[in-house]
């Protein structure tokens, strides 16, 4: 299985820092929301506005780096540049390339969200030391995320269809994920429910949970549909591999 | 044997790509797959490696299930595909090194391999240059040199030379046959009858997925049809005044070019020129080659497949 993580950590030198812009992303809406708008208001749940988006951020970023793996960069060297054919006619088997595709962008996931992670450290952003515990959550949002772009990418005919990825599920997932402001205020009795569904709600939740240091049974739920949600996605994958690369 | 398959078939829905064929490879031979475009030789490779899985049949290589034991037998076989895989930002060194790796090759051993083929393969001027600002030759050097990168026992090259000049088609010829001098057996595919002829010990030429012809090159030819090949331009009705009593198993018909397969040229030429009344029209005498037969067994016409 580790056979592969080697030759990702090839990649590394060589797609080196083309992705920065989405690392900056997030760190301009830090600026942009979090100074800019968030003049406008004293306070948040207790903080700063600033202080109150930016664990969300982190997991932002971690999301960011995940699925730009696994969906373009994926999809090039499954259709495009046959990488996975090549591959297939060493010792390698399907599940090999799965795991370390999936390792890989997980490692991504943790060079964005770990990169970000510092720079609200340099802003004096990151209370000490509760919300160390954010850089376990990191890879685990990476992880989550590699699944589920894995899952869509192995399924889409074309590569036309990564913009409805990105503008239809991971933009609102960005706006409606309790990132800039608590769901909890805004919605009520059945689409409060409905929103546990969204992926990167869980994520952000545990992140602000680490930067304030609470605890609660929360945070077990948070957990547990993180773990959950990314191993039924693994299997998921799974199968898609198989069936896509050995026919 | 090193490949062995019996009765292999693989359909897509109801389109049998691969039909009940059997192939019997034996160790140390340069063995040829022919056949026109969308014949099944691909998939009949990607079977044999173990990346496609029969509907029905059996494969055997090495001796071993290959649906049992795919990493044992794959990590004893190299496969160059169609279509060249390179990482592009690398030099041709790291992408020898890269793939090294999926063989679990370890330092010294990967660089050691790696300068080997760098120097077998003549990429030496070029080993520490970007892979993209290689040229299509070098290019496909470094795609058989990464197949090689495990020394294999078998070497699959799947139409290894297409889209190459004259001169990279003959260097690689030459290294084919220096890899099968030192023991290496190699399956190859191409739609190059020349090149067939001139590489393979034995060829199998397939068409809509079954095994219409095998042989080496020369028994193919013997068995096929006569030693001589005459070439001429004519319409179907001069054929008809020109040859009439000579069998229609004897010609080949593509296009306006007749192909006519006989004994002895010197006959038919005599009656051409006597029908022709003074007409010299221009006429090739050859031996008669493997592509005659190939066409004689796939015929020539564009829509026979599917």
């Amino acid at each position: 299985m580790s056979v592969w993580r080697r030759n990702a950590a090839m990649y590394k030198r060589t797609w080196k820092w083309n992705i920065l812009p989405n690392f900056f992303e997030p760190v301009f809406y830090l600026f942009s929301i979090g100074v800019g708008v968030g003049a406008y208001i004293s306070q948040m749940g207790g903080t700063s506005y600033l202080g109150f988006i930016a664990p969300g951020l982190v997991c932002v970023a971690a999301m960011n780096g995940a699925s730009f793996e696994v969906t373009y960069n994926i999809y090039v060297r499954l259709v495009f540049e046959k990488t996975y054919d090549a591959m297939l006619t060493t010792p390698i088997e399907p599940d090999d390339i799965l795991a370390g595709e999936l390792l890989w962008a997980a490692t991504r996931s943790c060079i964005y969200g770990g990169c970000f992670f510092l720079v609200l450290m340099l802003f004096g952003l990151t209370p000490l030391p509760s919300s160390l515990w954010v850089l376990l959550l990191i890879p685990l949002t990476g992880f989550l995320f590699a699944a589920i772009g894995m899952v869509f990418s192995l399924r889409i005919p074309n590569i036309d269809m990564f913009s409805f990825y990105f503008t239809l599920f991971l933009t609102p997932l960005f706006l409606f994920s309790d990132v800039f402001f608590p769901l909890k205020e805004r919605l009520t009795g059945g689409w409060l429910w409905l929103a546990e569904a969204l992926p990167l709600l869980h994520p952000v939740r545990l992140a602000r949970a680490s930067f304030r240091g609470e605890f609660s049974l929360t945070v077990l739920w948070d957990l547990a549909y993180i773990l959950g949600m990314s191993l039924i996605l693994l299997l998921w994958a799974r199968r898609g591999v198989r069936d896509r690369l050995t026919n | 044997m090193v490949v062995e398959t019996r009765e292999l078939s693989k359909k897509f829905g109801d389109r049998a790509v691969v039909d009940q064929v059997d192939l019997d490879i034996p160790s140390g031979v340069c063995f040829g797959v022919l056949g026109p475009n969308g014949a099944g030789k691909t998939t009949t490779l990607r079977m044999i490696y173990g990346v496609t899985q029969p509907t029905s049949g059996t494969i055997h290589v090495f001796g071993m299930d290959i649906t049992k034991n795919l990493r044992a037998v794959r990590s004893r076989l190299g496969v160059t595909l169609q279509q060249n895989v390179l990482i592009e930002a690398l030099s041709p060194k790291e992408n020898l090194q890269v793939f090294g790796r999926y063989h679990l090759l370890r330092e010294p051993e990967l660089s050691r391999r790696a300068d080997q083929l760098i120097d077998f393969l003549e990429l030496r001027s070029h080993a520490e240059v970007p892979v993209r600002q290689l040229s299509g030759g070098f290019q496909r050097r470094l795609s058989i040199a990464l197949s090689l990168i495990n020394a294999p026992e078998l070497l699959i090259l799947d139409e290894p030379t297409t889209g190459l000049d004259p001169a990279v088609r003959l260097a690689l010829w030459s290294r084919v046959r220096e890899l099968r001098e030192a023991g290496t057996t190699v399956l190859i595919t191409t739609h190059y009858m020349d090149e067939a002829q001139r590489l393979c010990d034995e060829v199998a030429i397939i068409a809509a997925g079954k095994v219409i012809g095998s042989g080496s090159p020369a028994e193919l030819i013997a068995s096929r049809l006569a030693p001589e090949a005459v070439e001429l331009d004519c319409t179907p009705s001069e054929e008809a005044r020109l040859f009439d009593g000579l069998g229609p198993e004897r010609r080949l018909r593509v296009g306006r070019r007749l192909m006519l397969y006989v004994q002895d040229a010197a006959g038919l030429i005599a009656r051409i020129r006597r029908q022709d009344e003074g007409d010299r029209r221009p006429v090739i005498v050859r031996p008669t080659n493997l592509e005659d037969v190939f066409l004689s067994l796939t015929g020539t016409r564009l829509e026979t497949n599917p």
